[in-house]
């Protein structure tokens, strides 16, 4: 199935959860933050929630700023 | 002698700080450069920016939170970048999410690419909604003595005029402003933006800012972390100074040595 990853179409198989989307983008442990749908999903609650065909996810981390 | 009077700490959302100096972790050649810089400099808060990940490029490079380690630092985590309430609002959530809960954050919302000013409407709103879901708020603003004390009002723990436009190095272009802000000030006034070098970082700590907020003044110097040494001990000068209290200004020449004594 397709989400939107960071403002791109990106397929995962059906079923996956944020954990699994992880995994595949290698940044598991990784100090990152997920939004699905414009909601925040806290990191405890990655493993139990499932992505669905055309969600909007983003996956953020920390970079240099002023 | 008589010891130098203590100073207050500086103290944000209840945690005091040695330093009165925080940094930016942009504009830096690498992730090397940053650490030593930052190093240098004695800040204990350091601003981070929150961005997309890169997909699929380089899962394993370092992160610059495994060099700037949020176990020594303050991380404070800003919202640059962001051109509406809307958006700030949801990049401190997330920020807060990837720092485990972590309440400080510096708000900045710009209005225009070209002086990147902060636009005080979106700003005041964003401000008003995080106080609100609990964030402990810095906020960015200009140096508009009615904003600031808004600001204040509302329940952001520390207020950050610009000195000058982010990124300029102009240094502290009008100080009048500054000094009815500091005047006034109910929370913490640090300067944020406008340092171009160290004396500009001292003025500002003359002028009765409680800290400078920097970035590009380190990060572009030629030596960036030999400015970083310059930069702490201008901010330890400016405070001493501010402490001490300067001489008044005179138009007219006032002899250092006496008269008494004098070979004729």
């Amino acid at each position: 199935m397709q989400i939107q990853l960071n403002g791109e179409p990106f397929e995962v198989p059906g079923g996956s959860t944020v954990a699994d989307l992880l995994q595949r983008l290698e940044l598991t442990g990784r100090r990152v933050a997920v939004e699905l749908n414009l909601d925040i999903v806290p990191r405890s609650q990655h493993a139990d929630t499932a992505l669905r065909e055309g969600d909007k996810v983003e996956v953020v981390h920390a970079i240099g700023g002023g | 002698m008589s010891p130098a009077p203590s100073d207050k700490p500086f103290t944000l959302a209840g945690r005091t700080y040695q330093s009165r100096l925080l940094v930016g972790t942009g504009k830096y050649k690498d992730l090397d450069e940053t650490r030593d810089a930052i190093e240098a400099s004695g800040a204990e808060i350091v601003t981070v920016a929150v961005r997309r990940t890169n997909i699929g490029q380089n899962p394993g490079e370092p992160n610059l939170l495994d060099v700037i380690s949020p176990e020594r630092y303050t991380i404070l985590p800003n919202t640059a970048g962001c051109y509406d309430a809307a958006e700030a609002v949801r990049t401190c959530r997330l920020a807060r999410e990837l720092l485990d809960g972590h309440k400080l954050v510096k708000l900045e919302v710009l209005a225009d690419q070209k002086t990147l000013f902060p636009n005080v409407i979106e700003t005041l709103k964003a401000a008003e909604t995080l106080v609100r879901d609990g964030f402990d708020v810095m906020v960015y603003t200009s140096d508009d003595p009615i904003i600031a004390r808004q600001l204040a009002e509302m329940g952001c723990i520390a207020v950050m005029p610009l000195a000058g436009l982010i990124g300029t190095g102009l240094g502290i272009c009008n100080p009048y402003n500054l000094r009815i802000i500091l005047e006034e000030a109910t929370v913490p006034v640090l300067v944020d933006a406008g340092v171009g070098t160290a004396s500009d970082a001292t003025i500002a700590m003359e002028l009765g800012c409680e800290a400078v907020l920097m970035n590009s003044a380190i990060a572009h110097a030629q030596n960036p972390v030999l400015m970083a040494r310059a930069m702490k001990h201008a901010i330890e000068a400016g405070r001493l100074a501010y402490l001490a209290g300067r001489m008044p200004k005179k138009l007219y020449a006032s002899a250092s040595s006496p008269m008494d004594g004098l070979v004729r």
